[in-house]
């Protein structure tokens, strides 16, 4: 926790944050809370929106510091828009994913942001990568981060099957969402959450009182 | 015509530039190579002038790797050919660093074909002497072949030929069904058209190098396996039921 705070007096506003993205069957879903916090004392912001867009079918979620992940995903998005018009089509999930991993590992000593992409693409079909704040790119058919997420692993393993259908999906990724912004105190505010195919995009977002209850609330 | 020639950032009243002309005849004057794209693969022939005995078998390799999935056949100044190789194998190199996967052929030619653009707008520097076929193979798009000329453009193909003997080497590939062959019965054909084009009496003696890349190698590009090779070539020779090649047969150009 002290280096929590210490590290936020430096680097000012920063996401705790609970983000997550899953596939199912034809798509996958992106989603997260929405507050942003200032050494876990005061939230700034109850409904920042930490869903980024960097392409038609490509969405990153972001965590840690605010400003870090925001000049990322901005030079991210301009190098992703620009491969896609060099190559005359759209990018791939893992390109997307790449370029943001170089930028990761090639400024790491002075970021300290970790992604998560997720979108849709016509080789692969949806995909998940993680971006760890090091640099460390890895593909997963779903993934949990932020600091919301160390209180949702039980669930998110026990509850997870491959080849879900969209509402199933849906389900797991807002209950998800609502144990985790339960639970830490620098998640919370709305529920974020897209969902990916290759026919669009939707966009849902969930207020904080029609989230799920569980069983003390 | 006097003056016109003189650098590459002159262009002539006719709106030639000459020196991007003569890089290409420089293409010319050398050996045949060819690149035949069919359904499940590419495969490369290069003939190989042996200008001397002492020389060591398989030595002056025409036909290059460019990348696991890429592979590149040049003829004209093997020398240009040899450093825009490491041009191409930089920029397939970056590309997966850069973005996780391996370069498709398409892009890689086009900024092959834009940096040998770049060396015919000034008078600083000449144009590259060679021409090249790039020829790839993927899971998702397929096989792929592109060639790229002096002048700094690429187009994608079917099959081509480059080198002295071009013009007779294209009108045997068009004779080719490719779309509905596999590799393997490519590589005989293009074993059989180097030796259809080769010049008997100009030019002595020669090495046949052939490459693919495909299904049959995993997507990999590699030369043809030397049993393959040999078959490949028996069946070239056997069909000149006059003349083969090494024995002072009057043999030169196209035979039906």
């Amino acid at each position: 926790m002290e280096r929590h705070l210490m590290d936020s007096k430096i680097k000012g506003v920063s996401t705790g944050t609970t983000i997550l993205a899953v596939t199912f069957n034809g798509g996958v879903i992106i989603g997260s809370d929405s507050r942003a916090s200032i050494g876990g004392y005061y939230v700034s912001s109850k409904t920042i929106n930490k869903l980024i867009q960097v392409h038609d079918r490509i969405f990153c979620c972001i965590a840690g510091s605010l400003a870090d992940a925001q000049a990322v995903t901005k030079a991210a998005k301009f190098q992703i828009s620009f491969h896609s018009i060099q190559m005359e089509s759209p990018p791939l999930v893992k390109a997307a994913a790449s370029v943001l991993k170089e930028l990761c590992y090639n400024n790491k000593e002075e970021l300290q942001a970790g992604f998560i992409t997720a979108g849709w693409d016509r080789k692969k079909g949806p995909q998940v990568y993680t971006v760890a704040l090091g640099g460390m790119l890895l593909s997963q058919p779903f993934t949990i981060g932020g600091s919301g997420s160390t209180y949702i692993y039980g669930y998110a393993d026990a509850k997870y099957k491959p080849d879900m259908s969209k509402e199933e999906c849906l389900q797991f990724a807002t209950n998800a969402l609502a144990l985790a912004m339960g639970r830490d105190n620098v998640s919370g505010g709305v529920a974020h959450l897209v969902v990916i195919t290759e026919e669009g995009l939707e966009h849902v977002v969930i207020p904080g009182d029609k989230l799920p209850k569980f069983h003390d609330e | 015509m006097t003056s016109y020639d003189l650098s590459a950032s002159t262009f002539s009243p006719d709106g030639r530039v000459f020196q991007v002309e003569y890089a290409m005849k420089a293409v010319e004057n050398s050996s045949t190579a060819i690149g035949i794209r069919c359904k499940d693969g590419v495969v490369f022939g290069v003939e190989k002038l042996v200008l001397s005995k002492l020389y060591e078998q398989g030595s002056n390799k025409r036909i290059f790797n460019v990348d696991r999935h890429v592979g590149m056949a040049v003829a004209g100044l093997l020398a240009d050919a040899r450093s825009l190789s490491e041009v191409a194998r930089e920029e397939a190199s970056n590309f997966r660093s850069n973005y996780g996967h391996n370069i498709p052929l398409k892009y890689l030619s086009e900024r092959v074909a834009m940096y040998v653009h770049a060396y015919t707008l000034y008078s600083a520097v000449r144009p590259f002497g060679c021409s090249f076929i790039f020829g790839s193979y993927d899971q998702d798009d397929g096989p792929q072949l592109y060639m790229v000329d002096p002048s700094g453009i690429s187009f994608g193909y079917w099959g081509c030929a480059i080198g002295k003997a071009k013009q007779a080497a294209k009108t045997e590939i068009e004779k080719l069904q490719m779309k509905d062959m596999t590799c393997r019965e490519l590589v005989k054909e293009v074993a059989k058209i180097i030796y259809i084009v080769h010049d008997e009496v100009k030019d002595k003696a020669f090495e046949l190098e052939l490459s693919w890349v495909g299904e049959v190698t995993n997507g990999k590009h590699e030369l043809v396996p030397k049993d393959i090779r040999v078959e490949a070539e028996k069946y070239a020779k056997a069909s000149f039921p006059s003349s083969v090649a090494g024995e002072e047969g009057n043999c030169s150009g196209i035979s039906t």
